[in-house]
Order: structure tokens, then sequence, then C-alpha cells
């Protein structure tokens, strides 16, 4: 099993829901997110071309975070996803600067927080809240193992793209471009 | 026209604008680190080339300052954690791909052996020094029993002190300045020179403070050499190298890093230094005093500026 995501960066609209609707679901804290919207403008008007991106963890395969923990917080459970468990970390800041994608947050409890693919849905059968809220049905999420998931139908479809696959991390949040 | 922002707001403390996940305590330990490796270094090495008498300060003295430093150094860590009643959740495990678990072990065996060796030349600064239990007498007798395995133990600590400060660092990919291996021998050689420059300035022996002066300049050459042959692996490299060596060549940290850590931290001490082993008597305050500064003003810029470099997308 494989989780991951795709966002269809030509659907998205920029809207915010699914960061208002992370907040809410995960009860993050005021003034913290753990996903956000980016938004890439090349030119000016009229010839403009603009990407909208909804970013999150990558939930990497090669995760630093999880390589550089000392403690063994930071952890990788059955499909992929990159968990921190609470009352083992120590608030050192290490998974933080090791991301290269500042996908993590020190919450202000102390441990380190970040996207958890909304595991808690995701047992039930349900999506995760983002991409369940997305007004514009943007994002797929899936088992990419299973041929027939939303994610894996998509991306045989699409073209897509990951975040600074470069940087080694094999990240699987995939952009539909 | 390119524009990247992030319209929903993020706004998550400690790290936007830009990462500053780690402030003063980090980089302060580094060099409190680094400096105990040093010192402690030099003391097991010339215990172990058989002159304790002749480098009584070196191999008696001066690593008093480690346990010290050590202490010091962290109880800056400690402060620095955010979750800190689960700091002892580092003991439970040693996760050897994290070079800060293996840091924080290395921590614990160093910290112990040097108090221990403290503790053998307690007599140095209290000749009628007495343990008044039998029991710490014991362990006394039992380490000046062992003190050639225990002075190995010691040095090799001292080494991986020394290193591992710089790999913790290097070990980050995602801030391209600190993803360098260069970085590793470089925090080694900004030690050992501080742990050299300390010996100068404590030793009243004139030949030690020659010698140490001496070992201080061969190590302050290496450090300049390992700094430009760094600069030169970074603009040979990808435009997210190239821009982390900006930083420093043009970039807010131009002044800081040319200034305090090489100029007065590393060439100007060193050409103190050659000018006392000419004969010419130079207070061994300025050399010593420099030294320490610049590798403690190298540790703060390289914390700092590492954490403003980042990956392009």
């Amino acid at each position: 099993m494989r989780y991951a995501m795709a966002v269809d960066t030509k659907k998205c609209v920029g809207c915010s829901d699914c960061v208002v609707a992370c907040q809410t679901e995960n009860n993050v804290p005021i003034g913290f997110c753990r996903d956000w919207v980016v938004e890439v403008m090349d030119g000016s008007y009229p010839q403009l071309e603009i990407e909208l991106r909804s970013e999150r963890c990558n939930h990497c395969s090669n995760a630093p975070c999880v390589r550089c923990c000392p403690t063994g917080a930071s952890h990788i459970v059955e499909g992929g996803i990159v968990l921190v468990k609470p009352t083992r970390c120590i608030g050192c800041g290490a998974c933080i600067a090791s991301c290269p994608y500042d996908a993590r947050y020190p919450h202000p409890k102390g441990y380190v927080d970040k996207c958890t693919f909304c595991i808690h849905r995701v047992k039930q059968g349900m999506k995760p809240a983002c991409v369940a809220v997305c007004p514009t049905k943007c994002m797929y999420f899936g088992d990419l193992d299973d041929p027939n998931s939303d994610v894996s139908v998509i991306l045989k479809k699409r073209k897509s793209k990951t975040l600074i696959p470069e940087a080694g991390t094999q990240p699987q949040l995939y952009f539909l471009i | 026209m390119n524009e990247e922002l992030i319209i929903s707001g993020r706004e998550n403390l400690m790290v936007d604008p830009q990462l500053h996940i780690w402030h003063w305590p980090i980089p302060l330990y580094l060099f409190l680190g680094g400096l105990a490796a040093g010192v402690l270094f030099f003391a097991a090495l010339y215990y172990l080339l058989g002159k304790e008498d002749e480098y009584r300060a070196a191999v008696r003295r001066v690593p008093f300052i480690a346990p010290i430093a050590l202490v010091l150094g962290l109880a800056a860590l400690f402060y620095d954690l955010n979750h800190k009643a689960f700091f002892w959740q580092l003991y439970t495990t040693i996760r050897i791909q994290s070079p800060m678990s293996w840091g924080a072990w290395t921590l614990l065996v160093i910290t112990t052996v040097s108090v221990i060796w403290c503790a053998l030349h307690i007599r140095e600064f209290f000749p009628k020094w007495d343990w008044k239990y039998s029991w710490l007498k014991d362990i006394e007798a039992f380490f000046n029993k062992y003190k050639k395995p225990l002075a190995w133990v010691m040095l090799i600590f001292a080494i991986i002190t020394g290193v591992y400060t710089g790999i913790l660092l290097s070990a980050f990919n995602a801030r391209p300045l600190w993803n360098t291996s260069v970085l590793g021998p470089l925090f080694l050689a900004s030690g050992l020179s501080a742990g050299a420059a300390a010996i100068v300035l404590s030793s009243k022996d004139k030949k030690e403070r020659l010698l140490f002066t001496k070992i201080d300049l061969i190590i302050l050459g290496t450090e300049l050499f390992l700094i430009v042959h760094m600069f030169m692996g970074f603009l040979a490299s990808t435009q997210v190298q190239i821009e982390a060596a900006l930083l420093f060549l043009g970039g807010p940290y131009t002044m800081v890093f040319w200034i305090f850590v090489v100029v007065l931290g590393i060439i100007i001490p060193g050409i103190l230094d050659l000018m006392e082993l000419r004969g010419k008597h130079i207070p061994a305050l300025i050399p010593g005093v420099l030294v320490l500064m610049g590798s403690f003003a190298f540790r703060f810029v390289f914390v700092f500026a590492g954490q403003v470099s980042r990956w392009l997308y």
C-alpha cells in the first residue's frame, strides 16, 4: 500500500478551503497551518501564466525528517504516511530543519506537528478533509498500488510533476500540469 | 516577472517567512562543544605521548574548561528544546542515521570522561584535596590505574564530538549551505584551534606556549584552506549551492563572515602567531581571544545563514 495525493493545478482556484478544512478537522492551533496554497505567476497581464498548488507534507518515501529524528518520534506507518508521536518528540527541531518543503511546525504544546493525510479519516474509508471539501474537486487521493484508485487513474491520464524530486526525497504529492 | 506567493497566508511560527527554528543556544552549544573537544583532544594526546610533565597546562589544567563548557552547552541545548519534559526519550534509543542521536550519546560519554579526567587532576588546583570517602578513593585509584585506556577513550570521543557538530548540520539536505561534507572537518578544525588558543591563554610555560602557538597556526591555515575549498565546491555545484555561497559573497552574511570569522578570527591571529614564532613579543591574550571569538562567530554565522539557504522551486 502506498498512499499518495494528486492536485490538479489547472482546476485549483486558490480558494484555500482545503486549508480551513484541515484546520477545523485536525484542530490545528490558531496561527498555524498544515497545508497552504502557493500561487506562481509568470509574466504580466495579458501574457500571463498562473499555477496554483495546494501544498502539504509530501509523505516522502525517503523522508529526511524520519532519518534525522533522534528519538524515532517521526516515523512512517503503513501506506507510507509520515507521522509524529508527540510523547516521543523532544521538540529539537531537527525534522523541521531537514524538510525541504517546510511542511512541519512546532506545535504550541512543544512537539512537532504536520499533515497526517487525515489518517483517522482514511482508516474509516473516507478521504482526507482537504480532498473531501475541495469545491472544484481538484484533489485526488488513494493507494498507488491499487490501479483503480482515484489517484492511480488520474496519474495515468495526466502529466504530473513532484516538487524538487532532485532533493532525493521521493515525494508522494503529485501536481497535475 | 516570476512571482511565488503563499496566497493562503502561511505564518507558522519559527518556520515563516524564513526558517528560524534554531536560535542562539544552538551555535553557543556548538562553540562550547567544539572548545571542549579541542581541549580534551590535546590533553589526551600529550598524555599519551608521555609529555604530561612537559605540557602541564594542556594535560592537567586546561581540561577543567571542558566539563564546565559541556554542562553549559548541554543546558543551552536543553533550553532550546520545545518539548523539554520528554528529553529523556533521547536516551531510550540509538538511531544511527540521526547524527543528533549518536551525538547525544557521545556527549554523555565525553562529559563523564572529562569529569573523571578533572577529578584525577584536582590536586593541581587544590593540593590538599581529600576525597573523604573510601569508595571515592577506590574510584580514583581505579582510574589512575587505567589512565591510559581512559586517555584513549577521551582522544577518540573528543574527535567524534568535534566532528559530529559539523556532521549534524551537514546531514540536512534541505539546507544547501550546511549540506557539504567539508563541514565536519571544518568544525573539528575550528574546535581544535579554539582548544589550542585556550591552552596558549592559560599556560605560563614559554615552551608550551610556543608549541601550541605553532599548532594553532597550522590549524588556522587548515581552516582557511577548508573554507576556500568549501566555496570552490559550492560555486562549482548547482544553482542551489551557488545561491547558498552567495549569502557570503555579496549576500546578507558577507560582512559578518569575512570580517569576524575570516579576518579577525583566522588571518590576524594567524599573522600574530607567525610574528610570535619569529621572535617578536606578542601578548598571548590578543591572538587567543581573537581565535576564540572567531570560532564563536563561525558557529553563529553558519547556523543562522544555513537556515536562510533553501532549495529553489
